[in-house]
């Protein structure tokens, strides 16, 4: 799996990226740290802590309306943090990137400002079988309000998109394709090309769900050719309530405003309002601007140590942990896609998810048990949850072990 | 170690392994449905009670070691009580797995096991699942409660 000419990470690298995370240091229960709960939200750098600290200390006044100085700083700052994620992404324009509280906004606004004024009754929205719920409700509310029907594409046991059944789905009245790129609770990667061309070639427009993907692979969202791509701050290292709706400039222009207010506006009489011009007309009212700057310097944080090494230190853990953990005897390890990125979901024979993350909770360890906000995917595999470790850049082998070893301690207590 | 071994004790395991009253019952005259949306567990419980007094009670559903445990033990501990004295129980035994007061809980018997839970908060509403869905079942809710 791993690819010609990526080489192992020497361990003393991590170690150093290690200490660039000060929560990292902290100890549970007088044991250290072990924080597997990537998937769920990451540790931020103290480069992200000293951003938001250096802003409200020395920049903090409101964005795009002041004519005093720090009004201006503030503007010019929040604005270089969406040129930082413009090229992070790749896209073509800053007019394309907005700044939205996260993913499940960004959804909720393609949902709303895209796709309801476009559907009728019998319209169909196509998701897959592996989605977040923030990937799934605001469809299924947006079908509500206009009558569209949402299709899903099956997966294989395996935790592996269907795409044949996926062409069978693409139809005449399929009028958006929204997916996740990587799995949260399953760790697939999704075939995102192929998806994609598929879906371009049956004139369907695709939104990519990236919160997972985000902090994984590269992301060039002009090399996918993908049409949104929402993604959220706190899972790339960044602050919460911080995230990103990118959209193709031309769908974003034909698209009316998600909420209304002031920032949003041109200019506004009771007779007639004129809207402000991309991206702003996406973000009424005053923005997370500490946040954004947060996520600006997370994602020069990740850019500097550089997405390829961290993804191929990333793939040395997966494949370290997989048949580590196979062999804790009664586990199972629940997604064998052969694209898989950062995840491991398994289960274990008589023992809760529950019950494994209390038991390894207590020897520092910190995983994710339940069913991930991801219930149709427990119900694919027959499930009501699972355990799960999600890696990040600053995880070792030595914390792989550490699981491995906590692990088999659960299935001593309640296997014996 | 100690407090790990304290929550996980050989009667919790037992009870998880070996639920009793572990069963739908179709003669119950009053049951309900209650949901852990954190976790996604589900119990049912279902009660028979005549002139007061619960002549028997059982619970179906699956969850965790402490959640099926402790629905386990709260069906032996409810037969042949009367309805009055469970909200006394319930608060006793509330009180017992938040650590609300160091009190000895003599009236909780051999629901005492479960003392180990307090120093666990995320695991309390385990605990407490199966008498939040007992007293729904008791007020006749026909909407599943829930944990949160």
């Amino acid at each position: 799996m791993r690819m010609d000419g990526e080489r192992l990470l020497h361990p003393a690298a991590v170690d150093d990226w290690r200490r660039d995370f000060p929560l990292l240091r902290e100890t549970v229960r007088g044991k250290p740290l072990v924080y597997l709960d990537n998937g769920a939200t990451t540790q931020k750098p103290q480069a992200v802590i000293d951003a938001e600290v250096r802003y409200y200390q020395h920049v903090n006044a409101n964005v795009h309306r002041g004519v005093h100085h720090l009004s201006q700083r503030a503007t010019d700052d929040y604005e270089a943090a969406r040129a930082t994620v413009r090229t992070f992404l790749n896209a073509a324009s800053e007019r394309e990137i907005v700044f939205v509280r996260g993913t499940t906004e960004a959804i909720n606004l393609v949902a709303q400002s895209h796709a309801r004024p476009r559907l009728r009754p019998g319209d169909e929205i196509l998701v897959s079988a592996m989605e977040h719920h923030s990937n799934i409700v605001p469809w299924q509310m947006v079908c509500a309000q206009t009558g569209a029907v949402l299709k899903v594409i099956p997966i294989s046991d395996a935790g592996e998109l269907d795409l044949d059944a996926c062409a069978g789905l693409l139809g005449v009245r399929t009028r958006l394709m929204a997916v996740t790129h990587l799995s949260n609770a399953l760790g697939s990667i999704a075939p995102v090309e192929k998806l994609i061309g598929m879906a371009h070639a049956a004139g369907v427009p695709v939104l990519l769900d990236g919160a997972q993907a985000i902090a994984h692979l590269q992301v060039d969202v002009r090399a996918l050719d993908c049409d949104f791509y929402a993604f959220s701050g706190h899972k790339i290292y960044g602050p919460t309530g911080i995230g990103v709706l990118y959209g193709k400039e031309a769908l974003l222009e034909a698209m009316p405003p998600y909420q209304g207010g002031g920032d949003m506006i041109r200019s506004v009489s009771f007779e007639k309002t004129e809207y402000n011009e991309l991206p702003y007309k996406f973000e009424a009212g005053t923005p997370n601007i500490a946040g954004a700057i947060g996520l600006g310097a997370a994602l020069d944080y990740v850019s500097e140590l550089g997405l390829e090494t961290i993804g191929a230190h990333e793939r040395d853990l997966l494949e370290y942990a997989t048949p580590l953990l196979a062999e804790v005897p009664g586990l199972r390890i629940v997604g064998s896609a052969a694209d898989k990125a950062s995840i491991l979901s398994f289960t274990m024979t008589g023992v809760h998810p529950h019950d494994i993350g209390t038991i390894l909770d207590h020897d520092g360890i910190a995983i994710r048990a339940g069913h991930h906000c991801a219930m149709p995917v427990m119900k694919r595999f027959g499930l009501t949850g699972t355990a799960r470790a999600s890696f990040a850049l600053y995880n070792t082998r030595a914390e792989v072990d550490a699981l491995a070893a906590g692990l088999r301690k659960v299935a001593e207590m309640f296997q014996r | 170690m100690s407090d790990l071994r304290e929550l996980y004790q050989e009667v919790i395991f037992d009870h998880y392994r070996k639920p009793r009253n572990c069963h739908e019952m179709a003669c119950a005259n009053h049951h309900a449905e209650g949901h852990n949306p954190l976790c996604g567990d589900e119990v049912k419980v279902y009660l028979q009670v005549e002139d007061g007094v619960i002549r028997d009670v059982s619970f179906s559903g699956s969850g965790c070691a402490i959640s099926t445990a402790s629905a386990s033990l709260m069906t032996e501990a409810m037969k042949g009580r009367k309805v009055e004295e469970v909200e006394h129980l319930f608060q006793e035994f509330h009180q017992m797995v938040t650590g609300a007061d160091d009190a000895p809980h003599e009236d909780l018997g051999k629901l005492e096991v479960l003392a180990g839970v307090r120093e666990f908060p995320t695991r309390v509403k385990c605990a407490t699942l199966a008498w939040h869905t007992l007293q729904a079942a008791l007020k006749d809710q026909s909407q599943p409660i829930t944990t949160e």
